[in-house]
């Protein structure tokens, strides 16, 4: 195991460690960056008050929009000149969130996404080909980092040129792959298109995060790559891919929580909530240097797993992403998350998850319909074949999501593809609502 | 077609056809792009999507066609008959069934048939009984 000893340090240990880099992180925060002066003053606490990892619980939270008002360099807790990379995020939402490494955040970061890569057996003898795109994105550098701290070849291919990157799979005979699920997917399509068994390549493993994916999605890029395919955690504003992944085990994912430290708090009060509660994800970085961040609320929904786990490590894991307190609907009142629409269309018929959700609104009601592309398993001469499949998809939306759904099949291709983050949910009534 | 067959088995293309304006058309512009010559032609539709199923002089150049212009496609087998060409030939012709297993899923006519002959597309199940009545039958 990569960097063992402190990926099993007994869980006191572990605990006294986190302790003392909260205690350090808070007290240089406090000192260094205005942002957080304020913060703590407002709160009324003072560095000397955190002496516990309970005692985080009294620190303030950090939200995206904080990061965003201090853009871009509100959050340097070194001088500039200690700062050797930057990266944004896309700022698709808003104004971007910038994370700036000292070469110190870069050696961390090549050691957590080296963990990451090491959980899927990647060694030196290996060929990482990284179909994450490079540039202010984190995701591309990240796993390149990851790659060469282990000592493996890197192939920073990028996202995008699927062609050339299916070619490289095959000419390099490339052994791990780095890329969002929904790209892996694409590949995998474009392969098949092209005559090319990709199930058959030396490719084994892959690496696949940066947008949510069900575990069936995962068994159809397993069968259609022929690898083992690993989640894997990161965000911007924390250092990108890294924070944590799944191990072997693959029953939730491990948080390197020496460098980040996890809570789960009540998405609505804030209040913390126990191991095993569903909640959102907060993260503390124990030893950031450049762009530190304190209790900051990924807006993730999961639940912290203590349980000791068969692989040895000793961090806690969360449970795989179950939706973000942004992306959930409310239809007629009734949390709806994508995944379980996602989960739904592939038990029904092995579909392809090439959908997309539209929420609208009716008069007063709001209304759900998911598209899905017609596929060739699906199609049948047969009217009455075809309309029991819209049915039994509506039939069984409705038993996971308490909705009445309506499903429409549409021809094939005619829903967008993505070589990065998938847009699957169109919601309508935010148009509507505010004219 | 020979002149003295009056029994086809033919490929028929199955086409999906979601449920927007103008996809019938682009179907059938595509078909007409690839050159491909349209013998029969029906569509069956419910209120949410329909189904276009054609009989070609090319069932596989109509597929490539199809699919690679972003269509869903199946090929199906059915049987082409001709009816015999006078009042009551349309029952003489459903009457070689009469008593059998066979039955019809679906009929439609040929787009333009040669005078003093009408073929008529039929998706028949089970099919190889079907033939074998079909062309036991003295009909013409």
């Amino acid at each position: 195991m990569w960097n063992d000893g402190v990926q099993t340090l007994p869980v006191a240990e572990l605990r006294r460690l986190q302790a003392e880099r909260l205690r350090a992180q808070v007290r240089r925060l406090y000192e260094r960056v205005p942002f957080y002066t304020q913060r703590l003053d407002a709160a009324g606490v003072r560095p000397d008050d955190i002496e516990t990892l309970d005692d985080i619980a009294r620190l303030p939270f950090t939200s995206k929009g904080d990061m965003r008002e201090v853009f871009p360099f509100g959050l340097l807790a070194v001088d500039r000149s200690e700062i050797v990379e930057a990266h944004m995020s896309s700022g698709t939402t808003g104004k971007p969130v910038v994370d700036a490494y000292t070469r110190g955040d870069l050696e961390l970061w090549g050691d957590v996404m080296g963990r990451t890569l090491d959980m899927g057996g990647v060694g030196a003898s290996d060929i990482v080909q990284v179909a994450y795109g490079y540039g202010l994105f984190t995701g591309g550098f990240g796993a390149h980092y990851g790659g060469q701290a282990l000592g493996a070849m890197v192939l920073p291919v990028s996202s995008g040129n699927t062609h050339r990157q299916l070619d490289t799979l095959v000419d390099f005979g490339t052994t791990a792959l780095c890329c969002t699920p929904s790209y892996a997917l694409y590949i995998a399509e474009y392969a098949a298109k092209h005559g090319v068994d990709a199930a058959a390549l030396p490719l084994r493993v892959g690496f696949f995060g940066a947008e949510p994916w069900s575990l069936e999605m995962r068994a159809d890029i397993e069968r259609r790559l022929g690898i083992k395919a690993f989640d894997i955690y990161g965000l911007t504003e924390i250092i990108g891919p890294g924070v944590g992944a799944e191990c072997p085990g693959q029953d939730g994912l491990h948080i390197f929580e020496d460098h980040f430290y996890p809570e789960i708090v009540d998405p609505d009060s804030g209040r913390p909530l126990p191991d095993g509660e569903r909640g959102e994800l907060v993260l503390t970085t124990l030893t950031r240097e450049g762009t530190p961040v304190l209790r900051y609320r990924t807006r993730d929904i999961t639940y912290l797993m203590p349980e000791p786990c068969a692989c040895g490590r000793t961090s806690r894991r969360i449970h795989r992403l179950m939706g973000r307190t942004d992306d959930m609907l409310i239809v007629r009142g009734v949390n709806v998350f994508p995944q379980q629409i996602e989960q739904v269309l592939l038990r029904v018929a092995d579909v392809e998850p090439h959908y997309r959700i539209i929420v609208d609104r009716d008069g007063s009601m709001d209304t759900l319909t998911v598209e899905v592309e017609m596929s060739e398993s699906l199609f049948s001469d047969d009217l009455g074949d075809v309309l029991a499949l819209e049915r039994e998809i509506e039939r069984e939306l409705h038993a996971e999501t308490g909705i009445q759904a309506r499903c429409v099949l549409v021809n094939p291709q005619t829903i967008e593809r993505s070589e990065g983050k998938a847009k699957r949910v169109f919601d309508r009534r935010k148009v509507t609502t505010h004219v | 077609m020979f002149e003295d067959e009056h029994v086809f088995e033919l490929r028929q293309v199955s086409v999906f056809l979601e449920n927007r304006p103008g996809v019938l058309a682009d179907a059938t512009r595509t078909l007409a792009s690839a050159e491909v010559n349209l013998r029969a032609a029906m569509i069956a539709e419910t209120e949410r999507f329909g189904i276009l199923r054609v009989i070609t002089d090319s069932p596989a150049a109509a597929v490539a066609a199809l699919e690679s212009a972003g269509f869903r496609t199946k090929l199906t087998d059915v049987v082409g008959v001709e009816v015999p060409d006078h009042a009551g030939g349309l029952a003489e012709l459903l009457d070689v069934f009469e008593g059998s297993s066979v039955s019809i899923e679906y009929l439609y006519a040929e787009l333009a048939g040669r005078l003093g002959r009408a073929l008529l597309i039929m998706k028949l199940t089970p099919r190889d009984e079907a033939l074998k009545l079909l062309r036991e039958a003295s009909l013409y």
